[in-house]
């Protein structure tokens, strides 16, 4: 026997190495609303497996655990089985020797805490409360949309179909075709077999193929009138179904173009005024009468009352919140909501040569580091106080930005504005920090022991986040919280008849998708609130699923024009798919409209 | 057109058309469970999963669209593998009782076995418990379920009404009374058509044939049976007889075989009801009432009519349901002719219907006895006491229904298809309105499958708006076009079951077969053959007129053959 053996994974440790990897993909996709107490008796029966025996909380704990857990599940258990499980998981959490016991003990006290429904369900009545999402994607889309049958259809070479079919659901396909975050794709059970559907890349493909898609036909007039408050995707997503059901809309937008923070935050070179447009044009052909520049206030929302059936309110969240830092009221410092809101107008300012500093890790935060860099900064740097993975951009974003020469400088946390003689910024203090321990699944960040450091600039941009500007509402009696509109999830105001509000001013700053779900839902029910039962017709016809399901396959993702040319102009930086590729990516779609639970429930039902 | 190759056989066939019904083209059976045509294609059992040229996986045939240029395998050895071990698994799960079930023989799961030779069972047997309230008229045994869903889309579907549901998820999903309610308390019209779209023994009606036996056994009993119109047109599939030999009249020998007193015919009230009802209407129509008058035979559409729109009951005709009107006859009128105490008559009902089980215990139904109707057998029921007589039925004599109960005219033994009931009740209305009778057919265009049907006839002074309709999903949306406005009739007929009684709930069953056609048809023929073809020309009703009951909507026809919906309890 050697003294030392260079260690080679053994096919078995691969094998399981493989299961893990599996198991991780799987989660990633786990069907929502399945049983969480069959699960949880699954996930306890797993950890339970990694013990090495040797402690008794851990060898026997878990498996106790796992079988109370399977017991309740299976409509067996006792309502005392709630004690004994909270107390095997206290004493495991407290007396495991190590990770592998008290870290499954910390999730068994987790499930206890959220299944308290599920629990009582299954031990009171016997039986399981949970409902299985047949079309993930669809689940997982705010607005629903019918992704399988709209992928199905650009397959087909149907794009205009395939773009009718989003618009049943979304009025802005080509908005969302650029700048989703597309949460579909985290539900897309295609992620068990390789990765998700590049659903919002097969979305661009229709778009960009369909050619002008006229909006369907509205229903007969029902003589009732509606005012919407705001033109961003929240107010044209109400005001487009509205007007299909035959009711009147009337947009007021305080600004002197449509498109909200779709103009006004996010930058062209992600979103071209001819996308949006196209959007918004398809949505006013309905016949929304828009009143721009037209702010309204107080009196102005006392009078929409009388005169309209009923009020939408989604004015958004364009004021900013400062960065909280002695000096920030420094000459040349910026929020990014005036950056974006100046670039939505046309009013590009000149940051030729200029070290610029932008501060945040959001989405926002990348669109003012991208858009300094094309008004041509001599720097940007993004300066964040969490580590990079922390970042609440799309990775995408960053990737992105560093490839135009972006610097992040994370750790970093804003002390103070150092100013120059004549009041203008001129260095970012930053103090250094360390991630600490974990609040709201993120760590913490900690000051480190090390000095200060000084980032000079010659432009400061604070993208760290928006507030909703709705104290005029306020002061109407309209409910409020921290800003925000207070509205159920159905978007009517709370002690307000016949008004409705939701999009980033009832959720607070949220993506294009949340607003046209929000959109969306007030229209039905501002609908039936005016006592209707409208319900639109979606005449388009998907095609049958194939019979070849794909195996394993690589996804295609959508490129970028070269970084040192995009970085230097406005123009739409992102590339679309080409045919060979579009037709690859939705051969990949697992059509769960048809296969699995989408045959017997849910699958192509897609009235609402 | 597509065309395709199906185990080498070239075959070319619309688009859409799936490969179990191209597979049928060229004489290929692909054997399937959950599968029911258009209700219920599903693809949940993975029996007929087929081999595609090409395909990393298995094709499930029933719902699997043609390709061009597909070339498929439908017997391959991987496809014969997945199939049995498929039933395997299904066998796990399935409390394997044949000899003792109420489907051994006619079993859709055992078939799958025996033709796929399955002589083992390698899997652990986990079937559910059977825990059920064994007194109410529909049986689940859960322990015999296969989770095939096939009774939860033909109760969502086509009868509207959504009894069954599919609960939970994972390897503890199973098929459940929606919200886990108790079948009593949940609005179950009692149609059977769950039973007879199971494919295996989960579903079944109570068996009440003890009972039956016992009062046969009973010598002080005087046992009387009456055999409801559609059943005549399918006992022959319960007892193995072909259509041309299972005759009516061969089945009142059959029946008359098992040592029953009297075998008398529903077809008799049926004609009474058209008395009862036809008189009922023209008084309405007389009276100017608003709104149409429903027929009240079909005790599933008298359940869910008080169930799901309470407030239409009082629109139901008053007239009793004709095995109702039987009981009340045999046990007033006829005890009285024969001269015997009316608790010594035994009645015994054959029906093509489970909820006849629940109409004959309602309390306002039972005016001449303690219960008018004793004991309401299927015709599945009826087919396994005839079973069990051992006889070569095909060799038994024809004889006739006993008198005077056992006349009918052919507008009687319509009752038992779509329509029936409302074209028996026009022949008689034109003759109570003109005085005079029309032609037999006058009304034949009523004669369709069709779910919701409506016709205007004038008949006299008197123009009649008329609507039919069966399966309760079009039940349901017929009385919502009456309450929108966007309808308007004067009488109208509802039959729970699709096609009406032919296709009833209690009739024997012929898994993947939609009957009601073929079996109605038959009634259609057995009309035209008779030459009584009025209810109103039926001496032995005219009889019962005169000697006992005076007239329609008399006294004493209010007291035994009318009842009020309204105060039936559920």
């Amino acid at each position: 026997m050697s003294r030392l053996q260079i260690i080679r994974p053994s096919a078995r440790e691969k094998t399981v190495a493989q299961l893990y990897s599996d198991l991780a993909r799987r989660g990633s996709v786990a069907p929502h609303g399945n049983c969480p107490l069959e699960q949880s008796a699954a996930f306890l029966k797993l950890c339970a497996s990694q013990s090495c025996g040797k402690c008794v909380p851990c060898r026997v704990g878990l498996d106790q655990a796992a079988g109370i857990m399977e017991r309740i599940s299976e409509g067996r258990g006792e309502l005392s089985d709630i004690d004994t499980l909270t107390r095997l998981a206290e004493t495991i959490a407290d007396s495991a020797d190590c990770a592998i016991g008290s870290e499954a003990a910390r999730s068994i006290g987790q499930c206890l805490k959220s299944f308290r429904e599920d629990f009582l369900s299954h031990i009171e009545k016997g039986r399981c409360t949970a409902v299985f999402d047949s079309v993930p994607c669809r689940a997982a889309c705010p607005a629903h949309v019918d992704i399988p049958g709209y992928i199905a259809l650009v397959k087909a070479g149907r794009y205009a179909d395939a773009v009718r079919v989003i618009r049943y659901d979304n009025p802005f396909p080509a908005a969302c075709a650029l700048v989703c975050e597309h949460p579909c794709e985290l539900g897309c059970r295609r992620n068990m077999v390789d990765d998700a559907v590049n659903i919002r890349g097969v979305k661009r493909a229709a778009v960009d193929w369909a050619g002008d898609v006229p909006a369907p036909e509205c229903l007969p007039s029902t003589g009732k009138r509606i005012a919407v408050v705001g033109g961003g995707p929240s107010g044209l997503t109400a005001a487009y179904y509205l007007q299909l059901m035959g009711h009147q809309v009337t947009l007021y937008e305080q600004r002197a173009k449509l498109g909200g923070m779709m103009r006004y935050g996010i930058p062209r070179y992600r979103l071209p005024d001819a996308y949006l447009d196209g959007d918004i044009n398809v949505i006013l052909s309905t016949g929304v009468e828009v009143h721009t520049g037209e702010s309204i206030t107080g009196e102005g929302y006392q009078k929409l009352q009388q005169d309209f059936d009923a009020v939408y309110l989604a004015i958004g969240a364009h004021s900013y919140k400062g960065l909280g830092v002695p000096g920030e009221e420094a000459g040349n410092v910026l929020s990014a909501v005036e950056l974006l809101r100046a670039m939505g107008d046309g009013d590009k300012p000149d940051f030729t040569g200029k070290r610029v500093v932008v501060v945040g890790g959001g989405n926002v935060a990348m669109d003012c580091t991208r858009t300094a860099m094309r008004l041509g900064a001599a720097s940007v740097k993004c300066v964040y106080r969490r580590r990079q993975s922390d970042m609440t951009a799309l990775p995408a974003e960053v990737e992105a930005a560093i490839a135009e020469h972006c610097e992040l400088v994370t750790m970093m946390a804003p002390v103070r504005v150092e100013k120059d003689a004549n009041g203008n910024v001129a260095a970012l203090i930053v103090q250094p920090q360390i991630p600490g321990g974990y609040d709201r699944g993120r760590p913490k960040p900690v000051k480190a022991d090390k000095p200060e450091e000084r980032i000079e600039c010659d432009i400061l941009i604070a993208a760290i986040g928006q507030v909703v500007d709705s104290e005029h509402f306020a002061q109407q009696g309209v409910p409020t919280k921290w800003g925000n509109i207070q509205s159920s999830t159905d978007c009517g105001v709370f002690q307000s008849e016949g008004v409705f509000a939701g999009g980033d001013c009832a959720s607070g700053p949220s993506t294009v998708i949340r607003a046209v779900e929000a959109g969306k839902t007030a229209a039905a029910n501002i609908d039936a609130y005016l006592g209707f039962h409208n319900i639109l017709p979606q005449p388009v016809e998907i095609p049958p699923a194939a019979s070849k399901v794909s195996g394993p396959c690589g996804r295609v993702e959508l490129g970028e024009r070269p970084a040192g040319e995009r970085k230097g102009d406005f123009e739409l930086a992102e590339l679309n798919m080409s045919r060979q590729e579009a037709a690859q990516e939705c051969s990949r779609c697992l059509r769960c409209d048809h296969y699995g639970f989408g045959s017997f429930r849910g699958g192509r039902n897609t009235k609402w | 057109m597509v065309n395709l190759t199906i185990d080498g056989r070239p075959v070319s066939v619309e688009p859409g058309t799936t490969i179990l019904d191209a597979a049928k083209k060229v004489g290929v059976h692909i054997p399937t469970l959950c599968y029911l045509k258009e209700l219920n294609e599903i693809a949940a059992c993975r029996v007929c999963v087929v081999e595609v040229e090409g395909n990393e996986k298995l094709s499930a045939a029933c719902n699997t669209a043609v390709e061009e240029g597909m070339a498929v395998h439908t017997s391959s050895p991987r496809a014969l593998t997945a199939r049995r071990t498929n039933v395997q698994l299904i066998l796990s799960q399935h409390n394997v009782s044949c000899t003792t079930c109420v489907r051994g023989g006619n079993c859709s799961l055992q078939k799958a076995a025996e033709e796929l030779n399955l002589l083992d069972m390698p899997f652990e047997k986990k079937p559910l418990p059977f825990r059920w309230d064994k007194s109410f008229p529909l049986l689940r045994d859960s322990s015999k379920c296969i989770q095939c869903l096939r009774c939860v889309n033909v109760c969502e579907k086509v009868q509207s009404l959504g009894v069954w549901a599919f609960n939970g998820t994972g390897r503890l999903s199973q098929v459940e009374v929606r919200g886990g309610a108790n079948i009593r308390d949940i609005n179950c019209a009692l149609c059977g058509q769950c039973i007879t779209h199971c494919p295996v023994g989960a579903l079944s009606a109570r068996d009440d044939t003890e009972k039956v036996r016992a009062a046969i056994a009973d010598p002080e009993k005087l046992v009387v049976v009456q055999v409801a119109p559609a059943v005549r047109a399918a006992w022959g599939d319960a007892v193995g007889l072909p259509p041309e030999l299972a005759t009516e009249r061969r089945m009142a020998a059959a029946i008359r075989s098992l040592g029953v007193d009297y075998v008398f015919d529903t077809n008799f009230t049926a004609d009474l009801t058209i008395m009862e009802e036809g008189s009922e209407l023209i008084e309405r129509i007389k009276a100017g009432e608003k709104g149409p008058m429903f027929t009240s035979c079909c005790p599933g559409w008298v359940r869910f009519l008080k169930l799901e729109y309470p407030d239409m009951v009082r629109s139901l005709s008053t007239a009793k349901s004709p095995q109702q009107m039987f009981g009340a006859v045999a046990k007033s009128y006829y005890a009285k002719l024969l001269n015997v105490d009316p608790e010594k008559i035994f009645c015994v009902s054959v029906m093509p219907c489970s909820a006849k089980k629940y109409e004959c215990d309602v309390k306002e139904v039972n005016d001449a006895a303690a219960k008018d109707v004793d004991v309401v057998l299927t015709t599945r029921e009826l087919g396994r006491l005839l079973r069990g007589q051992g006889r070569d039925f095909s060799l038994l004599p024809e004889e006739d229904f006993d008198q005077p109960l056992g006349t009918a005219s052919g507008a009687g033994v319509i009752f038992g298809a779509t329509g029936g009931v409302m074209e028996a009740a026009l022949r008689s209305a034109y003759f109570l309105l003109t005085g005079k009778n029309p032609d037999a057919d006058a009304f034949s265009e009523i004669r369709s499958l069709e779910g919701w049907r409506e016709y205007a006839f004038q008949i006299g002074q008197v123009k009649l708006r008329i609507a039919v309709a069966s399966g309760l999903g079009n039940a349901r949306k017929l009385v919502e076009a009456l309450r929108s406005g966007e309808a308007d009739y004067d009488f109208v007929e509802i039959m729970a079951c699709p096609g009406g009684c032919a296709g009833g709930g209690g009739q024997p069953i012929r898994d993947g077969q939609e009957l009601a056609g073929e079996r109605g048809a038959r009634l259609y023929t057995l009309d035209k053959a008779n030459p009584l073809r009025f209810s109103h020309e039926n001496p032995a009703v005219q009889a019962l007129y005169k000697d006992y009951m005076e007239a329609p909507l008399s006294h004493r026809a209010h007291e035994l053959l009318h009842t009020d919906q309204e105060k039936w309890a559920l």
